[in-house]
């Protein structure tokens, strides 16, 4: 039986197997974590530890629900980036190569990511 | 019969390398960090001075700032060589990324020993 092959590859009109999916959110949390992410963790740290004074405006800052958001989202950014970094340190060390483990792990990788930020959300929210 | 040569610039595999070394200390930094705070979670200004005045999380916090930044350019570059194509507009991007993250690693020095 001939199978039909697509006629285009367009990468907005093509489903995205779930590895690439995986992959292309690493690249993009990977950007988002240099830019904005380090400066602004610099800041944090910078105003936790300068005075008590500091402290206490990172404190107020830290409480306005968009802050929280973003900051959920952020910390989402580093739990995938961190699974998904898990999942490459395997796989060099030739864990999960086959076809249908490296489906299953991409899988895990984004439920992991979305679970540990939930918890670690709860905790620190 | 010509033997193929490879050619490059041949940091392949020592940019490899360092992404996955870099990657594992930032990782052991993470639960070692994780750690101390779930042991004793520090509540004002005053606990996180106290903490972060310890010698060897000082040191640690470094290494960690330092391989971020090495992890980071390594990543920043590949997706700059894989997305943008003009050489000059390229090159620009890697220099502002290279200062900005000289800026970060001296300024978490900064941070750290204040």
């Amino acid at each position: 039986m001939q199978r039909k092959r697509p006629k285009h590859l367009n990468l907005i009109e093509i489903k995205q197997p779930l590895p690439a999916v995986v992959s292309i959110l690493h690249r993009i949390s990977g950007v988002l974590l240099f830019f904005p992410g380090i400066p602004v963790l610099l800041c944090g740290l910078q105003m936790a530890l300068a005075s008590p004074q500091s402290y206490a405006e990172l404190q107020s800052f830290l409480a306005s629900p968009l802050i929280k958001g973003t900051s959920m989202l952020a910390l989402w950014f580093l739990l995938h980036h961190f699974c998904a970094g898990i999942r490459h340190l395997m796989l060099d060390l030739h864990y999960g190569i086959v076809l249908e483990q490296a489906r299953m792990s991409s899988k895990l990788v984004l439920v992991a990511g979305a679970i540990l930020t939930l918890l670690i959300g709860a905790a620190i929210w | 019969m010509v033997k193929p040569v490879v050619t490059g610039a041949h940091y392949g595999l020592r940019d490899w390398l360092v992404q996955r070394v870099t990657a594992v200390v930032m990782a052991i930094y993470f639960l070692l960090l994780a750690a101390v705070l779930l042991i004793s979670p520090p509540h004002d200004h005053a606990a996180w001075k106290t903490l972060f005045s310890e010698q060897w999380l000082r040191i640690a916090s470094f290494l960690f700032f330092v391989s971020l930044c090495w992890h980071a350019w390594i990543g920043m570059r590949n997706i700059l060589m894989d997305y943008v194509h003009a050489t000059g507009a390229r090159l620009m991007l890697q220099i502002l990324v290279i200062l900005s993250l000289l800026f970060y690693a001296v300024w978490s020095a900064d941070i750290l020993w204040s």
